[in-house]
């Protein structure tokens, strides 16, 4: 049951990814993005992270790819997608993505063979958002504090760079 | 290595090829939100192995850590969204390498 479960995930995660990179229209590319990020939301089901999945599908579903979509209706993409689609130096992004694909490949072979044992589950005892709330708000208190400066700071930059200059008349 | 049982090596294996069609995307694409979408597929490739060393030590950190990586990826989009529209309305384009104002 869970190997099937996994493999349905995965398959919905790759074929969501896949028709991202090379879907020509950008809206079918989001729609693919989201079938891609719901797959891994799955996955983090999967592995017990019941908060994860909460928010990836509400923060990445439900937030930035109804950003994406805006832009993409903000901006004239029609010319866009009747252009050539890959730039021209995809000989040497596919030489170095080979690289990548190998070190996959050596994985796949021999598996995490130095890997020691997984200890007694004690994952979420007294439930994951409580673990992970222990954990952000005692022990990564200050990164906690950091990343809601960064978010702050991005919004001000976004709305900023975002925002309509005046003409001078 | 066999298909079953799921071990961490599987989703070790599952996150690498994400990485490696986002990668495909950042790197060969020419439009640059779908170069932003591509990175967004990176990121969750990194959520998912620390999702998964999290579940194999036990450990509620990784998630913790897959929380931050969240926060850094929806600045980045939120910014490279901002970035994009400014860009537009100055170059009419969108397109990665007719933006070529700092070449010479």
């Amino acid at each position: 049951m869970d190997a099937a479960l996994f493999y349905t995930f995965a398959a919905i995660t790759l074929a969501g990814a896949l028709a991202t990179v090379t879907r020509r229209n950008p809206v079918h590319c989001a729609l693919g993005l989201i079938f891609s990020l719901l797959g891994v939301a799955g996955l983090f089901l999967l592995q017990a992270a019941e908060l994860l999945f909460a928010v990836q599908i509400l923060l990445y579903v439900g937030g930035v790819m109804v950003l994406f979509l805006f832009v993409i209706m903000l901006i004239h993409l029609e010319q866009a997608a009747r252009l050539r689609q890959y730039s021209r130096q995809w000989p040497v992004a596919l030489a170095a993505l080979f690289a990548v694909f190998l070190e996959i490949y050596v994985l796949a072979q021999s598996g995490l063979p130095g890997l020691p044992p997984s200890p007694q589950p004690r994952l979420n005892a007294g439930g994951n958002t409580e673990r992970i709330a222990d954990s952000l708000f005692y022990v990564y208190a200050l990164p906690f504090e950091a990343a809601s400066l960064l978010l702050l700071i991005a919004i001000v930059g976004a709305v900023w760079l975002a925002r309509k200059k005046e003409q001078p008349q | 290595m066999s298909l079953y049982p799921i071990t961490t090596a599987h989703y070790v294996i599952l996150s690498g090829a994400l990485l490696l069609i986002g990668a495909a995307g950042l790197l060969m694409r020419r439009n640059i939100i779908v170069m932003l979408m591509a990175i967004e597929l990176i990121l969750n490739a990194v959520n998912i192995n620390l999702v998964a060393f999290s579940k194999h030590w036990q450990q509620v950190t990784g998630q913790v850590f897959a929380i931050f990586v969240i926060t850094v990826a929806v600045a980045e989009a939120a910014v490279g969204l901002g970035i994009l529209i400014a860009l537009f309305r100055h170059r009419g384009t969108v397109i990665a390498d007719e933006i070529d104002l700092l070449k010479w």
